[in-house]
């Protein structure tokens, strides 16, 4: 697999980061405590259209939980209290009333897949039929587009109907992708997807997003220091609650930090 | 090196006394279970016919069938079920879906549970003082299956909120994940997963409210009656209570008959639990995770 250090996709066609525009995500104060808890203090950065920004850190730093704000998946969860202020496409999140229409703006992949226990074309059509899409021809574009864009259409085109849940573990994560896809989100957040994904899929799925990069904006959590540096434009490397450095991928990875602990962890001396 | 020492062989004696204390356990629960259908079925089959299933009682109760008492038993439990399931199913979704989890929820849960620990006789009082008097249903197949599904209530929650609650959470993130409201969740993904454990708590509860004597004779069984009933105001026998009556109250009535109805009633409980395990065992087979 490719190794190419400034790894982030030069790929041809590819619409790069529009760091002149206006940015995607403010994040301004971020603050998130379970139960009076802090798991992440004062955070503020921005993320940019078309960019895909990774975020690294060891365990307990902070990451999901920004990801679970980000959604507002905060208001379902007992316990965990949000303060300051986070705007998506300059809206403050905490202004949508409805937070359904929020989340569907918004896919979600998670670290370990969930298929949904119903067939492989109702997973993937479950969120354009919630947008109230009903003719089985659109929703048959839908379904084949997205399972292509996620690189598993040659594999389940022949069995749309068996159960997404009966899938492997790297087919379900990218039956997971198609789903959060068939979203047409704006901003996709991936949460250490490739954990329980064999290396092989983890490089096809990686492929993808550096084709999605020119559509939406992404937002990478991962634990794979690798990964943050084949794939993100820009890393944030989260510790403790914290963030503890912001910068381009390649100056980070090029040892040019401005904390220590940053390359520390690069390198695996920690976490 | 390869041999028993003193304490293993000690583990060993201890583990067969253990499972000899196990078995005689199991043995002495199912024995009189034994008994008891075995003498039901010797003293009570002879007297079960197509006559006896199809026909009214004659003669002071002392000959003839039990057909009022079967269709009334049959009325009693599907009023109860109209009653009990659509309220029990939706406080159960509530209770699982919807409520957050504070002091209310668990002063809620807890009454739930309690209330499936009344005694038969204290929901039979209640239900004559509410619904045979207070709300005026008079003594009726109306008031004693409406005292029936407060009975069984509980046992529709549990049921219910337990099977939801068998539902991975995980589903129901990656819903909410996607836009989707809790009730769009619910309905597309969480009941379609859980419908088998709520059928057989409703099932169950048919098996409890045919079998229950206590609820239903204050507030709308009677103990002869040779017509069948036309509406749920009107009054009806039914097979525990008519049980009840020709064992205990009424004298000149042959063993055979009262052994037939004993024998009934507890084909249609022990069908309805065979239904239930059945249906499990189906829908188990059907389980898409």
């Amino acid at each position: 697999m490719v190794e190419s250090g400034v790894g982030a996709g030069a790929g041809k066609g590819d619409r790069g980061p529009l760091y002149a525009e206006p940015p995607t995500i403010e994040v301004r104060d971020l603050h998130i405590a379970y139960g009076g808890r802090s798991a992440l203090s004062d955070v503020s950065f921005d993320v940019y259209r078309h960019e895909i920004f990774g975020i690294i850190g060891p365990a307990n730093s902070g990451k999901t939980s920004f990801l679970r704000a980000l959604n507002r998946m905060s208001d379902f969860v007992t316990g965990m209290e949000v303060r300051g202020d986070v705007r998506i496409n300059g809206k403050d999140i905490g202004d949508w009333r409805n937070v359904y229409a929020l989340r569907s703006r918004i896919g979600v992949v998670f670290p370990l897949p969930v298929g949904l226990p119903m067939s492989v074309y109702d997973n993937v059509a479950f969120a354009p039929r919630l947008r109230g899409i009903r003719r089985k021809s659109e929703l048959d574009d839908v379904v084949e587009r997205c399972l292509t864009r996620a690189a598993l259409w040659d594999e389940v085109k022949d069995r749309l109907d068996s159960l997404g849940s009966l899938l492997s573990g790297g087919q379900q994560q990218r039956l997971t992708i198609a789903r959060a896809l068939s979203q047409e989100p704006e901003l996709l957040l991936l949460d250490e997807f490739s954990i329980a994904v064999d290396p092989v899929t983890t490089m096809r799925i990686e492929d993808v997003l550096r084709e999605l990069r020119s559509e939406l904006t992404i937002v990478l959590v991962t634990n794979l220091v690798q990964q943050a540096r084949r794939l993100a434009d820009r890393t944030a490397f989260f510790l403790n609650g914290t963030l503890v450095e912001i910068g381009k991928t390649e100056h980070l990875f090029e040892g040019r930090v401005n904390d220590e602990r940053t390359s520390h962890y690069i390198e695996g001396r920690f976490g | 090196m390869f041999t028993a020492t003193p304490r293993n062989r000690r583990s060993y004696r201890v583990q067969n006394v253990a499972r000899a204390a196990f078995f005689l356990a199991t043995v002495a629960l199912v024995i009189p279970v034994l008994i008891i259908v075995a003498t039901l079925a010797v003293k009570g089959g002879p007297a079960i016919s197509w006559e006896f299933l199809f026909t009214p009682p004659r003669d002071n109760l002392t000959a003839g069938g039990i057909m009022p008492a079967l269709v009334g038993t049959i009325w009693l439990v599907v009023v109860a079920l109209l009653a009990s399931v659509p309220v029990g199913v939706a406080a159960a979704i509530y209770l699982s879906e919807y409520a957050p989890d504070n002091l209310l929820t668990r002063t809620i849960n807890l009454a739930i549970i309690n209330l499936a620990g009344v005694p038969s006789i204290v929901h039979a009082l209640f239900g004559v003082g509410a619904f045979v008097l207070f709300f005026g249903a008079g003594t009726s197949i109306l008031a004693a299956s409406l005292t029936l599904a407060v009975m069984t209530l509980p046992v529709v929650i549990v049921a219910t909120r337990e099977s939801l609650q068998a539902v991975p959470p995980a589903f129901r993130e990656a819903c909410w994940n996607m836009g989707a409201t809790r009730w769009q969740t619910i309905r597309k993904v969480v009941l379609p997963n859980s419908i088998s454990g709520i059928l057989t708590g409703v099932i169950l509860e048919v098996s409890r409210s045919a079998g229950e004597t206590a609820p239903i004779m204050f507030t709308g069984a009677t103990a002869y009656i040779v017509f069948l009933p036309q509406s749920v105001m009107d009054q009806t026998m039914a097979l525990s209570y008519h049980l009840f009556y020709i064992a205990t109250q009424q004298t000149g009535v042959p063993e055979e008959l009262t052994f037939g109805v004993a024998l009934v009633l507890i084909s249609i409980v022990l069908l309805m639990n065979a239904v239930s395990i059945s249906f499990r065992v189906y829908l188990r087979s059907l389980k898409k995770w």
